[in-house]
């Protein structure tokens, strides 16, 4: 009974829960914007597509993946929810629109592909093409928008750090992207999205560092965060993979031009959340330590996140695993 | 512009409305599919494979729909339930969290491979996702059942005051995780959902089955569509009774939980004895028609019925009225129609099921066209009893939240404006119509265009040749 008493009084391990669930709360942002990010950015590119064939391709080669990738998202909203249940409702409340936005957005990006593949005429598939690419980049902007919303504790919807913050992450998911189809195409589609790629990544770092300057300018609260030595840590990391990134696809180094994406994909989440620490909701002033929840929640929370996410990411091992390589060029979207 | 409470209700009741038509469909489907797989696996016969690959197609299609909604949902609580969401987090959140990281990862990433990787992965491992998607959709229940019956019944918690908002504290986990509410929710949905599926499944295929045997047009692959039927058939004959018998025992104990839900159940105003089980009841005058809250009744029922099923046996055992509870009453009228409708459901499909069985015991289920014309009728029916189900849940419950602890309008998110509640409704109107015209559109064409064609199943290389005949559009 001891252990049952302690888990209700005493955090688990003596460790320091609420920062680490804020941590985990932006790693599994992370994991969304890179997994579901090159699913956008590959919906980006479709645009650039003006061939079926090469339009199968893109559908195909995110078709097993991108749900999953988006439950990321899902697990996101559920773990804001549990372990800052104020700041769940806060935000959502408080960006009540651009909520509403961000979900149609998914919903549309969600459904083209499937009604895509439902019908062959070139009405329907030019329709369904556009929502697909619509929902592919809107939902980053707005996420970015989202973010940086929440990050300053902007009280508008539409803020011009904002539609930085917005363009920064639609930006970045076409760098995912294009990394991602190195991996999954071949010839000269492989080579036109790593051109594709390299002008994106050249593009996100000038976006990136031009955002980072607007808000050091405009949010005077911020200022005394950008001195940290992790800051300056991931801005000097995100210019270096930048070169990384262009470097190795240059090369045709697709896995190592994959993994520079997530880490520029979790530099720029893990900026994110040391800008916004030691708050989790500025406008509402709440602080990590004063939004989270009670200790016994939290302890038993801690213990199924720490058994049920290493179990996640294998799922996500067997699930790639089984996709490896190329899709082949008769393989479809079903 | 309508006020943001009543918008947020009626948004929030839409969404929950549209988007358990999907989970319904895949948790359903579930069991079927992985029986499939098995059979597939195991005999070799190209009608399980057909069965699978026909059946996971509606399966997929469900799922994706159900994700955009589902998304949704999960949001809603922040959007529009600000209040609630702060006051019951602690409690509430960790489920939807857990059903996130449990559930609904395991579904999704073994869909990839149960849908696209039948070439790419062992039978072993391709049997295995058929359990883990089904497996997921199942833990999603659990998961969601439980957030849901702890507001029905709560338990493990205690209120404490912080910041001037009152905030619902977990105190015992197994308490409030395994309320009282769960098992029988978690039975009725899941065997709901099966029943709801296995109907869906029996009106597809009698109607295949009747242009067969009946009109005698040659359909192709009649044996699928007969396979399809008995298979339904048979499901049916286990799950309606067992709707109907556990249906009795959740009343039951909804009864003895929630008094006023049961009492807007059954239209009881006053406190009495000898309560009958109305069969029909309607106001005596004639302006309170719409009025849902209207205590003159006129009924025909069965004298003490009422009593009988809420005592487990005594006809003579008091009924707790509307009267007697301090909180207004829900709107009586929609309750007890929703409630209504759903037992008649509940008994039209135990007929059908010995009615189908015993034709064909017979051996005369591929004649019988009054059948097949019932089967077709009542193909989504099992949908419509879930939503007057689930109708009968949560109208019932009002204008609780949390049943005893915190009201609905009490609730919602206090910065919300008519103006922003409104502008989402409409569209959420307009969007869920789009997505039901479309889902309806594409699980119509997947039947229209009938189960994959067999001579192209067993080839050893018939990878290719399917996928390119599953996207040229049937």
């Amino acid at each position: 009974m001891t252990n049952v008493e302690s888990l209700a009084t005493k955090p688990l391990f003596g460790l320091p829960l609420a920062e680490l669930w804020f941590a985990l709360l932006f790693f599994i942002f992370g994991m969304f914007l890179f997994l579901d990010g090159f699913d956008f950015g590959v919906g980006v590119l479709f645009a650039t597509r003006n061939d079926d064939h090469e339009k199968e391709q893109l559908l195909a080669a995110v078709g097993p993946f991108w749900d999953g990738n988006e439950v990321w998202l899902v697990v996101f909203g559920g773990a804001l929810f549990a372990a800052f249940p104020s700041v769940y409702a806060n935000l959502f409340s408080r960006y009540y629109l651009l909520m509403f936005a961000i979900l149609a957005a998914l919903g549309l990006r969600g459904l083209a592909p499937e009604m895509y593949e439902e019908r062959e005429d070139d009405r329907w598939r030019t329709l369904w093409g556009y929502s697909f690419v619509i929902g592919s980049t809107v939902t980053p902007f707005l996420l970015g928008l989202f973010v940086m919303n929440w990050l300053v504790g902007a009280t508008g919807l539409i803020t011009p750090v904002g539609v930085l913050g917005g363009v920064t992450v639609l930006v970045l998911t076409i760098v995912d992207g294009a990394a991602f189809l190195g991996l999954k195409t071949r010839g000269a589609l492989r080579d036109e999205m790593r051109d594709y790629g390299i002008r994106a990544a050249v593009g996100y770092l000038g976006i990136a560092i031009i955002t980072l300057g607007v808000i050091y300018v405009t949010e005077p609260g911020l200022r005394s965060s950008f001195r940290s030595i992790t800051v300056v840590a991931l801005v000097m990391l995100t210019a270096t993979l930048t070169g990384i990134y262009t470097v190795a696809l240059r090369r045709r180094r697709y896995y190592a031009a994959f993994a520079a994406t997530a880490t520029l994909v979790f530099g720029l989440v893990g900026l994110v959340a040391t800008l916004l620490f030691p708050f989790v909701d500025r406008t509402a002033g709440l602080t990590v330590r004063e939004a989270i929840i009670s200790t016994l929640p939290l302890n038993i929370m801690s213990i199924m996140a720490s058994v049920l996410l290493p179990i996640v990411l294998g799922y996500f091992v067997v699930l790639y695993s089984a996709f490896s390589g190329p899709v082949d060029t008769e393989e479809t979207y079903g | 512009m309508v006020d943001p409470v009543l918008a947020s209700r009626l948004q929030f009741a839409l969404t929950t409305i549209v988007h358990i038509i999907f989970p319904v469909m895949s948790m359903g489907l579930a069991p079927f599919l992985i029986y499939f797989t098995w059979k597939e696996i195991r005999t070799k016969q190209p009608v399980y494979e057909q069965l699978r690959r026909f059946w996971t197609r509606i399966f997929a299609v469900s799922f994706v729909v159900g994700t955009v909604t589902g998304l949704v949902l999960e949001f809603e609580f922040g959007t529009n339930f600000a209040a609630f969401s702060t006051t019951a987090g602690e409690l509430f959140g960790g489920p939807l969290a857990l059903e996130g990281m449990m559930a609904f990862m395991l579904e999704a990433t073994f869909l990839g491979i149960f849908v696209f990787g039948r070439d790419r992965v062992s039978d072993r491992l391709y049997f295995l996702s058929s359990i883990a998607v089904g497996l997921g959709t199942w833990l999603s229940a659990v998961w969601i059942l439980i957030a849901n019956s702890w507001m029905q019944t709560p338990r493990g918690f205690e209120i404490v005051v912080e910041n001037g908002n009152r905030i619902v504290k977990l105190t015992d986990p197994l308490a409030a995780y395994l309320n009282p509410r769960f098992p029988y929710m978690f039975i009725h949905m899941q065997n709901a959902a099966v029943e709801s599926v296995a109907l869906f499944m029996a009106g597809v295929a009698a109607y295949y089955v009747f242009r067969h045997h009946v009109w005698g047009y040659p359909i192709k692959h009649i044996d699928f569509w007969e396979k399809t039927l008995k298979i339904a058939l048979a499901v049916l004959l286990i799950t309606a009774p067992l709707q109907v018998i556990q249906g009795d025992e959740y009343a039951r104990h909804v009864s003895e939980t929630q008094p006023q839900k049961f009492a807007a159940m059954e239209a009881v105003w006053e406190t009495d004895s000898y309560v009958p089980e109305y069969i029909v009841a309607f106001p005596t005058d004639v302006n309170d028609l719409l009025n849902p809250r209207t205590k003159d009744l006129f009924g025909i029922g069965i004298p003490g019925g009422a009593s009988w099923l809420a005592s487990g046996g005594n006809p003579q055992a008091t009924i707790r009225g509307l009267e007697s509870f301090s909180t207004k009453a829900p709107p009586v009228a929609i309750v007890f129609w929703a409630f209504r409708i759903m037992v008649a459901l509940g008994f039209w499909f135990i007929l059908l099921a010995v009615w189908g069985v015993y034709r064909w015991w017979r051996g005369e289920l591929f004649e019988d066209d009054l059948l097949h014309k019932a089967l077709m009728a009542s193909s989504l029916l099992g949908f419509v009893a879930v939503e007057v189900g689930w109708i009968v849940t949560e109208v019932g419950r009002q204008p609780w939240v949390i049943q005893g602890v915190m009201r609905t309008s009490a609730g919602v998110s206090p910065s919300l404006t008519g103006a922003e509640a409104t502008f989402t409704l409409l569209g959420f109107v307009a969007g869920y119509i789009l997505l039901l015209s479309l889902y309806t559109y594409v699980v119509g064409r997947i039947i229209r265009a009938g189960p994959p064609p067999r001579d192209e199943l067993t080839q050893s290389d018939a990878a290719h040749i399917q996928e390119s005949e599953v996207t040229s559009g049937d």
